[in-house]
């Protein structure tokens, strides 16, 4: 690897290499190099991706912020902005989980607090090998650990997300990261520099040695064998100076003592420096021998990649720096003057007297080459023939074995080591559709979730982004909540490879048609590329996290049956198939393309059903199908129930097929007129009724029967049995 | 009644702690580590739950150490009203204000769940107002207390099951005195309907009563 070019040791192409010289005008310095290699990266520069994103809706008059700044935000009424943001750490979580997933949280967080936002909620999105995989046990368990470690000491409750586990990520685990916050519209924050001669102050941690060409080493190139040197790439965390910092910013910008406000994320200090003076038109000019550090005698570029977590960089007035440090010094936070705004344009960071770099900022930020991505189409698989999925010769024991699958069994594990109360807001706790936390002292409630549909956008991506979407939407609309926006992280493999290329620009495309008929912009988003291995490619993830709101706290709906006596429905018009269902378990076949107008109509009709308080439950059906849908709400409930599955084709397809706009419901005996008139064109179907303490489920003439206890401890057993 | 309700760096639960205070008709304020007292017309204190210190050393140990506990301290001897919660109740067993310690839960994992207490001691002037039972949630690490049941003044057991493996099932003790109550469960998450119990709300009617 030495033997290799400086330029190609840090990742840039030759022809990236020949162009730096042409943008500064003369030959890079190493640190300039260095500095270019890491902007230039896939992660800092979506230069594979930045055509295929422009796809996206992005507006709407709720937008406040779009893409572009650190978070986007929407307006939830009353004056209050809700910003959200979905990020990856894929690549340092496979190298190593604790560490790696603990600091997906850590930078998540400022991002929301870089736009002045107060975090209030937190989602992971979770996909590993398969459980029987000793690596992947290692890398579930400790990036769990590694969550709940930083998480619960950050003060921001974890409130949902998900988990899968399939073989094609055994090689690239996927840890992605949500968070919500909330901001008054007056004060949002940017990352704007404004006016020249202003101070920078440097805020929070030291500068150390860690996550030196995280962005670049680990987060844009193929995972291989060497992934055990990558380890000093991988940034560490520490919660406990998160949280003084959280404290201290939402302190420093009560007090409105920011002009502009930055998180040092990927590529560090150059990468802070860079933006605020990209994006304000402004430069900035920095003095390393004053930042910080955690060593004597780091060199200039070291200092200027590092990753050190815990940092924000903040234009003051210089009348404001005094009241500044006072405020971090009780917080016993470092702030650090360490240059200044000028009007030349250019990022100048000297070090020793010597400038050890000068470059135009949005040379760094914008003129990254962008390369168009070269799709090559693939040919959609034909649906499944039934025939060659052989019948189950006992229904219920497949009914039990797929309650054990730690694909579809209870997430308790994961959810019971995180803190998904502090705050005393969380009003609809994990292990339902989606988490409902009351917005601070107000009785409206913002409903959070993350989803995505892998194995559907693998056969057949436009319908599986689409699928995606709609999934997401519904699962807020299960509680009551109208969708309001979406921020999205799109994990893929190699895209320079024509089949993920399409895949790439098929799904996107599918994700913006149901977001489109949604009405639910984009505000935000992250994209992780390069998830792929020798062995293995990942399936295309394009995670979405999505925000509702809810009207009346006190309406939101659960997922788990309520009373004895009342009607069991199946809502909407989606036909149940096996095409790569978690049932077959293999990305196979081609399910049905979600219906736009079907998928609307039924998310409309769940949202006003809980604000006419209607429904005692709502339970999107899912993975599993609805077999799982229904043992879900009799567990959660504690109430057994009697079913008659509407007839299909095959016994174990009306039970475990998946497909589309479908929602288990229960009501009153008096609200079914009221329920039946409002669904209107939509299908609403009584199924049965909530009793006794058995699952009894009538499909195709027979009929299976599960006690509530057999049923809960095949579900709670999923995980930690796969585990032990 | 004025509630003092005490800020450490890492401190998480201060905010819902002194919304459940106002829930039960008292007031508010808040002291900092580094303030020599309590603030003017303090009646109680309330240690809330968190990391304060990040649980650097032990869960607790730097805060008993900070200059606003020789303030609770005397408060406490003068008779005072004090309850720690969750961190809290750590930080009042490092500074030796209540008998015993609290060890990593036996699952060596944070345990976030709802669980029933029965309510063993309704007799100190913090508990007297208490049903026999109450549903809350527990979310810690180091929850497990461990300690002499028979020294100590039990006024919280896990109800039927003991979930991090605390001696005796016990979830929260108090001084001799009964003016000192610590319980790792959090009553400040219990005050509401909304959030699924409102089993927590008499523990703050006592500590902002002037009864």
């Amino acid at each position: 690897m030495s033997d290799l070019p400086l330029h190609r040791q840090l990742g840039l192409t030759d022809s990236e290499n020949e162009l730096i010289p042409r943008l500064i005008g003369r030959d890079p310095s190493p640190a300039e190099l260095m500095m270019f290699s890491l902007m230039w990266s896939e992660h800092c520069s979506y230069k594979h991706s930045k055509p295929v994103l422009r796809r996206f809706p992005t507006s709407g008059e709720r937008v406040l912020q779009g893409p572009g700044e650190n978070a986007g935000a929407v307006d939830v009424g009353g004056g209050l902005a809700v910003a959200l943001k979905v990020e990856s750490h894929n690549h340092p979580s496979a190298v190593e989980p604790f560490e790696g997933a603990a600091t997906g949280v850590g930078g998540i967080v400022r991002d929301i607090l870089a736009v002045g936002a107060k975090p209030v909620a937190l989602l992971n999105s979770l996909r590993f090998g398969e459980l029987s995989s000793a690596r992947s046990r290692h890398l579930f368990a400790r990036a769990v650990k590694g969550i709940g470690t930083y998480g619960n000491c950050i003060g921001v409750p974890t409130v949902g997300g998900e988990i899968m586990f399939d073989d094609r990520y055994e090689d690239s685990c996927l840890v992605n990261a949500m968070c919500v916050g909330v901001v008054g519209h007056g004060d949002m924050l940017s990352c704007a520099a404004r006016t020249p001669g202003n101070p920078l102050v440097l805020i929070g941690n030291r500068t150390g040695r860690d996550g030196i060409g995280g962005a670049s080493i680990l987060a844009s190139a193929e995972l291989g064998d060497d992934d055990a040197d990558k380890r000093p790439s991988v940034q560490v965390g520490d919660p406990f100076t998160e949280r003084k910092l959280i404290d201290c910013c939402l302190e420093l910008a009560a007090e409105g003592l920011f002009v502009a406000f930055q998180d040092l994320g990927a590529a560090g200090l150059t990468s802070a420096a860079s933006e605020m003076a990209a994006k304000g038109g402004r430069g900035l000019d920095i003095d390393l021998d004053l930042v910080p550090l955690r060593e004597e005698g780091m060199p200039a570029p070291e200092i200027l990649v590092s990753e050190s977590q815990e940092r924000m960089l903040a234009e003051v007035l210089p009348a404001d720096v005094q009241r500044v440090r006072e405020i971090c010094t009780r917080w016993q936070l470092d702030a650090t003057v360490i240059g200044h705004v000028t009007d030349t344009g250019h990022f100048v960071a000297r070090h020793r007297g010597e400038v050890v770099a000068d470059i135009p900022a949005a040379a760094l930020t914008d003129d990254a080459p962008v390369y168009g991505v070269e799709p090559q189409s693939q040919a959609l698989p034909a649906p499944i023939d039934l025939a060659s999925v052989p019948a189950p010769e006992d229904l219920r024991a497949a009914w039990v074995s797929m309650l054990r699958r730690p694909n579809l069994g209870s997430a308790r594990w994961v959810y019971q080591q995180y803190d998904h109360l502090v705050g005393a807001n969380t009003i609809v706790r994990p292990g339902g559709d989606a988490a409902v936390v009351r917005l601070p002292g107000r009785h409206d409630a913002i409903a959070v979730t993350t989803d995505c549909r892998p194995r559907h956008c693998e056969v057949d991506p436009r319908a599986g982004g689409k699928a995606t979407a709609f999934e997401a939407a519904r699962n807020l609309a299960c509680t009551g909540a109208r969708p309001i926006a979406a921020s999205d992280c799109l994990n893929f493999a190699n895209p320079e490879k024509g089949p993920t290329a399409w895949r790439l620009v098929e799904v996107v495309e599918g994700l913006s048609l149901a977001l489109e008929a949604l009405g639910v912009p984009v505000v935000s988003g992250n994209v992780s590329l390069y998830n792929e291995s020798p062995a293995r490619a990942i399936y295309p993830t394009p995670v979405v996290g999505m925000v509702g709101r809810i009207d009346n706290a006190g309406k939101a709906v659960r997922i788990g049956f309520r009373n004895d006596g009342d009607l069991v429905l199946l809502l909407g018009d989606g036909v149940p198939r096996l095409d790569a269902s978690e049932y077959l378990g293999r990305a196979e076949g081609r399910p049905p393309e979600p219906d736009a107008d079907e998928e609307v109509a039924l998310i409309d009709l769940l949202i006003r059903a809980a604000e006419a308080g209607l429904l005692e439950s709502a339970h999107d059906v899912s993975d599993g199908g609805i077999a799982l849908a229904v043992t879900e709400s009799a567990i959660t409930g504690g109430r057994g129930c009697q079913v008659t599955l509407p007839s299909g084709r095959r016994a174990d397809e009306d039970l475990f097929g998946e497909g589309g706009a479908r929602v288990l419901v229960s009501c009153r005996p008096s609200a079914l007129p009221g329920l039946l008139e409002m669904a209107g064109m939509v299908n609403a179907a009584p199924i049965g009724l909530v009793t006794g303490d058995e699952v009894r489920v009538t499909v195709a003439g027979e009929t299976l029967a599960l006690g509530l206890d057999e049923a809960r401890d095949a579900y709670e057993a999923a995980i930690p049995g796969a585990l032990a | 009644m004025s509630v003092a309700v005490v800020r450490f760096p890492g401190s998480l639960d201060h905010d819902s702690a002194a919304r459940a205070v106002v829930a039960a008709g008292g007031t508010a304020t808040f002291a900092w580590q580094d303030d020599a007292e309590l603030p003017p017309g303090t009646d109680a204190v309330l240690i809330p739950g968190g990391f304060s210190y990040g649980d650097h050393l032990r869960p607790g140990a730097i805060a008993s150490r900070a200059p606003i506990m020789d303030a609770v301290r005397r408060h406490a001897g003068a008779g005072g009203r004090v309850l720690g919660i969750c961190n809290g109740f750590q930080v009042l067993c490092e500074a030796g204000l209540l008998p015993g310690a609290l060890r990593p839960n036996a699952t060596l994992s944070f345990v976030c769940r709802q669980v029933q207490l029965d309510v063993a001691d309704g007799s100190t002037i913090l508990t007297r107002g208490m049903g026999a039972t109450m549903s809350v949630p527990i979310k810690n690490h180091d929850g497990a207390w461990y300690g002499d049941p028979a020294a100590a003044r039990v006024v919280f057991r896990y109800r039927g099951e003991n979930p991090l493996g605390s001696t005796d099932a016990v979830a929260g003790v108090a001084n001799a005195r009964g003016n000192v109550v610590g319980l790792m469960p959090h009553p400040e998450e219990a005050v509401d309907p909304l959030l699924g119990s409102t089993d927590g709300l008499p523990l703050f009617r006592a500590l902002a009563s002037r009864a």
